[in-house]
C-alpha cells in the first residue's frame, strides 16, 4: 500500500491488503518529509564516501567525478551525512533557501 | 455415520483438529484449555497426526507462528484462554486485517483479577471486535462440529478470515460426552484441501502486513469489516452442508419454544442447555417463555435475531461478562442496540451471572424469570442491570 495507490476504492484493495508487486516502495517519494537538504562543498570533500555508507535511505549516489550526492527523491533531511562528515564537506541548508 | 464414543470435550476436540489435518498446531498450554494442547502433542508424537507441533513460549509466539504459517498456505491450529489470550492480543487484531484463516480454539475464562481460572466470558469479550468470526459451542458434539466447520469456513476463498470457537472452560472442556466422530470420507467431502487467496512463495513474492498510511487505511478497514458482514452467507451454507453431511444443523440463531412466547431467555455458549429445561420447567407451571440462544457472536445475525425476537414482549439477556462503568453485560448492550428501531420495543432485563464459574442452576433461572416479570410491572422502561445473587446487595 505505497503512497501511489491513495486513489484505490476499499474494493480495489488486494485480500488482506496484500502488495502483489513488491518493492514498490521504491516509489514512494519520502524527500517530501525534508525541511532540511545536504549541500556538498567540493573544495573540502575527499571523496572518501562516508556520506554514501551512513545514509539511512541509501540515498546517497556516487557522480562521475567521484564525489557525492543526495537522490533528493528518497533523502529525508536526517543530516546524518552532514554529521558523519570527517572534513565537515557537507552543510544542511534549510528547503526555503 | 461415523463412531459414537464418550470423551472429554478437550480430548474430542483435539480429535477433530487431527480429522482437518492441520499441517501445524502451535499452541502453549493454559487452564483450563490444557487438555486440547496436550492431546494433540500427543497425537503428532505418536505418529497419528502428521503435523509440527511447535511447543512456543508464549501465546504471543503461538499467534505470531500461526500468522506465518498460515501465510504460506498451511493449516494451522491454536487455543488458548484468557490470559493467554490477552498475551497474543496484539497479534489477533492482526490476523483478519491479513485475511489468514486461522482456527483458535477459546476455552473461556475470566481474565484476571482476581485471579481465576473458572469459566466466564470476560476473556470473549475482550476481544469482541477484533475481527475474528466468533462461534459458540454448547456442548461436546457442538465443538467437535464446529471445528470441522472452521476450518471450511476461515478456508473459503470467499472468506479468507480467522474463525474463534467459544467454548465454555470446565463446564465444556472438562466434561466427559457422548460424542459422534466423522467418518474420514465425511471429512473429505466436507473440507477441502486448503487454497489460499494469497501465498508467501519465493516463485511469485508478495508483501503481507504493509503499513497502511492514513490515506489508505480506512479503506482497507471497511475492506475488512465488508468480508465480515459478507461471510455470513458463507457461514449459513457451511453449517446447512455439515447437516447435510453429518445429519446435526446449526444457524446463528438457534430457538427453544419462542414463537409464542411472551418473554424469551437470551443466552450464549452453555446456559442454553440449562435454560432450555428451565423452559420446559417454566412452561409446565403456565408461564409463556421461551429461549433464544446466539450461536454466532461475530458477525451478528441481526437478521435472524429479530426474527427470533419479533413476537416477544419481555427479554431477559442473561451475561456472562461486564462491560464496566457500562449498561450491563455486552450482549444486553448489544441486544438493547438492535431493539433501538423497533416500533415495538420489547422490556429488557439484564442479569450478570455465573462470573468465574459461579454455578447458575435451574432454581437461579426460574428466580431470575420472576425478579424479571416484577421489574417489568413496576418500572418496565428501567434500562439498567442486576447482579444476579450478588451478596451485599
Amino acid at each position: 500500500m505505497t503512497k501511489t495507490k491513495v486513489d484505490l476504492s476499499w474494493q480495489e484493495i488486494e485480500v488482506g491488503g496484500v502488495v502483489v508487486n513488491p518493492g514498490n516502495a521504491a516509489e514512494y517519494k519520502t524527500g517530501d518529509w525534508r525541511s532540511i537538504r545536504p549541500v556538498w562543498d567540493k573544495k573540502r570533500c575527499v571523496k572518501c564516501g562516508v556520506c554514501y555508507i551512513f545514509c539511512p535511505d541509501a540515498a546517497i549516489n556516487e557522480i562521475e567525478d567521484g564525489y557525492f550526492e543526495a537522490d533528493l527523491f528518497y533523502c529525508k533531511g536526517c543530516g546524518i551525512c552532514a554529521h558523519e562528515c570527517p572534513t565537515q564537506a557537507i552543510k544542511m541548508v534549510e528547503e526555503e533557501e | 455415520m461415523g463412531k459414537r464414543i464418550g470423551l472429554e470435550v478437550s480430548l474430542s476436540a483435539a480429535e477433530a483438529v487431527k480429522m482437518a489435518n492441520v499441517d501445524c498446531v502451535a499452541a502453549y498450554p493454559i487452564t483450563p484449555q490444557t487438555h486440547i494442547v496436550e492431546h494433540l502433542s500427543e497425537l503428532v508424537n505418536d505418529g497419528e497426526l502428521d503435523a509440527e507441533f511447535i511447543p512456543v513460549e508464549s501465546e504471543h509466539s503461538a499467534m505470531s507462528v500461526c500468522a506465518g504459517v498460515s501465510a504460506v498456505g498451511a493449516r494451522v491450529f491454536t487455543c488458548t484462554s484468557s490470559q493467554g489470550l490477552a498475551l497474543m492480543n496484539e497479534i489477533v487484531h492482526i490476523m483478519p486485517a491479513m485475511r489468514l484463516p486461522i482456527v483458535m480454539i477459546l476455552a473461556n475464562r475470566s481474565l484476571s483479577g482476581p485471579l481465576s481460572i473458572w469459566n466466564d466470558h470476560t476473556d470473549l469479550m475482550s476481544i469482541r471486535d477484533c475481527g475474528w468470526i466468533q462461534v459458540f459451542a454448547n456442548n461436546g458434539q457442538e465443538v467437535f462440529d464446529n471445528v470441522l466447520f472452521a476450518f471450511r469456513v476461515a478456508e473459503s476463498q470467499k472468506v479468507s478470515l480467522p474463525v474463534m470457537i467459544h467454548i465454555d472452560g470446565f463446564i465444556l472442556t472438562h466434561v466427559i460426552e457422548p460424542v459422534e466422530f466423522w467418518e474420514k470420507e465425511e471429512v473429505e467431502r466436507y473440507l477441502p484441501e486448503f487454497r489460499p487467496v494469497h501465498a508467501l512463495h519465493p516463485d511469485s513474492p508478495v508483501t503481507m502486513g504493509a503499513f497502511g498510511m492514513p490515506s489508505i487505511f480506512t479503506e482497507a478497514r471497511v475492506a475488512q469489516d465488508e468480508a465480515l458482514i459478507q461471510s455470513k452467507s458463507e457461514i449459513i451454507s457451511a453449517w446447512k452442508e455439515l447437516g447435510d453431511t453429518v445429519g446435526r444443523y446449526y444457524y446463528p440463531v438457534e430457538s427453544y419454544m419462542n414463537e409464542d412466547a411472551e418473554t424469551l431467555f437470551i443466552t450464549q455458549g452453555s446456559f442454553g442447555e440449562t435454560v432450555s429445561m428451565v423452559i420446559d420447567a417454566l412452561r409446565d407451571e403456565g408461564n409463556s417463555v421461551g429461549l433464544v440462544m446466539d450461536r454466532l457472536w461475530r458477525p451478528f445475525p441481526f437478521e435472524e435475531f429479530r426474527d427470533a425476537i419479533k413476537n416477544a414482549k419481555n427479554l431477559i439477556v442473561i451475561d456472562r461478562a461486564i462491560s464496566h462503568g457500562g449498561q450491563g453485560g455486552p450482549l444486553a448492550i448489544e441486544v438493547r442496540s438492535i431493539v433501538y428501531n423497533q416500533k415495538n420495543k420489547p422490556n429488557i432485563t439484564n442479569f450478570i451471572c455465573g462470573l468465574a464459574g459461579k454455578d447458575v442452576t435451574i432454581d437461579d433461572f426460574k428466580k431470575m424469570y420472576k425478579k424479571s416479570i416484577e421489574k417489568i410491572k413496576n418500572n418496565p422502561r428501567e434500562e439498567d442491570f442486576e447482579f444476579y445473587g450478588v451478596r451485599g446487595k
